[in-house]
């Protein structure tokens, strides 16, 4: 489940910017605990954007990427009022789609 | 023969202050770097999601008594969250105390919600206690933002507060026979990328105090003031401050109220 996103994306001149932020511990599997065992991996593997229902774009993540990660990226086409989603999947098979309205 | 030294010694001056040229460049173009970096990490700041967090946690009921924490009152009326955070700390009749935003939600907690605030004082930093009472310093210091800090200090037990704050600010002891004016009381200073406000000016204060609680990029956590400052007493060899205790709320008062006029800018991010 995991908790929501945030994004914001506004379209200005046939292009639109969207901005997102997610909430993900984003374990890389090489640290250990206080009691020397190893933390294992979690992070989100996959991250799909979907514009008006068509996908858009699809990335291919690792454990290099931060914690509460932030994403930002440009799409042609959208324009206000439309619907950006966003789909991550982790490395524990969890995900969490959210949808935010293009200003 | 004696031209031979003198035109050395001029040739040593002028490489001398070549390089000083150079250093400078270089320092500049460091600081450029580091400013390009915050801008960078300001477009997108992860507190957000804990302001989110803070603001289910506020509006949730929770407790034995299951109740929101929504009638709280910060100082500016039962509910009234907007600008709270930029006035405090400040005296409250009902506890008759000085209370800064944090031991002011622990009252809320335990006076509205019926909870055993205790187990939420001693727990340790990173413990989902201390995490929701992090959560919900955020929130409420999201809705200060972009307000203008106006902590009175006019009340005498706010007058007190100062004074005990300030002397707290110049205490040297410890192992290290430090004080906070050891790092925070001169000009341009800095540890790392990060500069060290001179917290007695008004511009240091204000450096410090407005962008507190701040999302630390290097460790992925969110920390509020009363955090920055247990690690400030840790990083001076001092013992730990008990969370909300009057000489942590002192040293908020002081640097609050040495930074009147300025504007919030919370929640920060720092590197």
């Amino acid at each position: 489940m995991g908790n929501p996103m945030k994004i914001r994306a506004t379209a200005k001149d046939g292009v639109t910017e969207v901005k997102v932020l997610m909430s993900h511990e984003m374990e890389t599997g090489f640290r250990k605990d206080s009691s020397g065992n190893p933390i294992p991996a979690w992070f989100i593997a996959e991250v799909t954007a979907k514009l008006d229902g068509k996908d858009v774009m699809k990335a291919q993540w690792g454990p290099s990427i931060s914690k509460n990660p932030y994403l930002s990226f440009k799409i042609k086409g959208g324009a206000a009022g439309g619907k950006v989603a966003i789909t991550w999947v982790d490395s524990k098979g969890d995900s969490r789609t959210d949808q935010a309205t293009i200003a | 023969m004696t031209a031979h030294p003198r035109a050395g010694l001029a040739t040593l001056l002028l490489v001398a202050a070549v390089s000083a040229g150079v250093a400078r460049a270089e320092s500049d173009a460091t600081i450029e770097g580091i400013e390009k970096y915050r801008e960078a990490l300001r477009d997108g700041n992860p507190a957000e999601l804990f302001e989110a967090q803070g603001e289910e946690l506020w509006k949730k009921p929770a407790g034995p008594k299951s109740v929101s924490l929504e009638t709280c009152d910060l100082g500016m009326g039962p509910g009234v969250v907007a600008g709270a955070y930029a006035h405090l700390p400040r005296y409250f009749a009902d506890t008759d105390k000085v209370q800064d935003a944090e031991s002011r939600i622990l009252t809320c907690m335990a006076t509205l919600q019926g909870v055993d605030v205790k187990k939420y004082v001693d727990a340790r930093w990173t413990s989902p206690e201390k995490d929701e009472l992090v959560a919900l310093a955020t929130y409420v210091s999201g809705q200060s933002k972009g307000v203008k800090v106006a902590a009175s200090a006019t009340h005498p037990k706010e007058r007190a507060m100062f004074d005990l704050g300030k002397r707290m600010f110049y205490f040297q002891g410890g192992p290290h026979d430090f004080s906070c004016a050891t790092c925070h009381g001169q000009e341009g200073a800095r540890i790392r990328l990060q500069d060290l406000p001179n917290i007695p000016t008004q511009k240091g204060a204000a450096a410090g105090w407005t962008s507190w609680p701040a999302y630390r990029v290097s460790s992925g956590q969110m920390w509020s003031m009363q955090w920055r400052l247990a690690d400030c007493f840790r990083q001076q060899r001092f013992p730990e401050p008990i969370y909300g205790s009057d000489v942590t709320v002192a040293l908020s008062m002081f640097m609050a109220a040495t930074a009147n006029g300025a504007t919030m800018d919370t929640p920060g991010i720092k590197r």
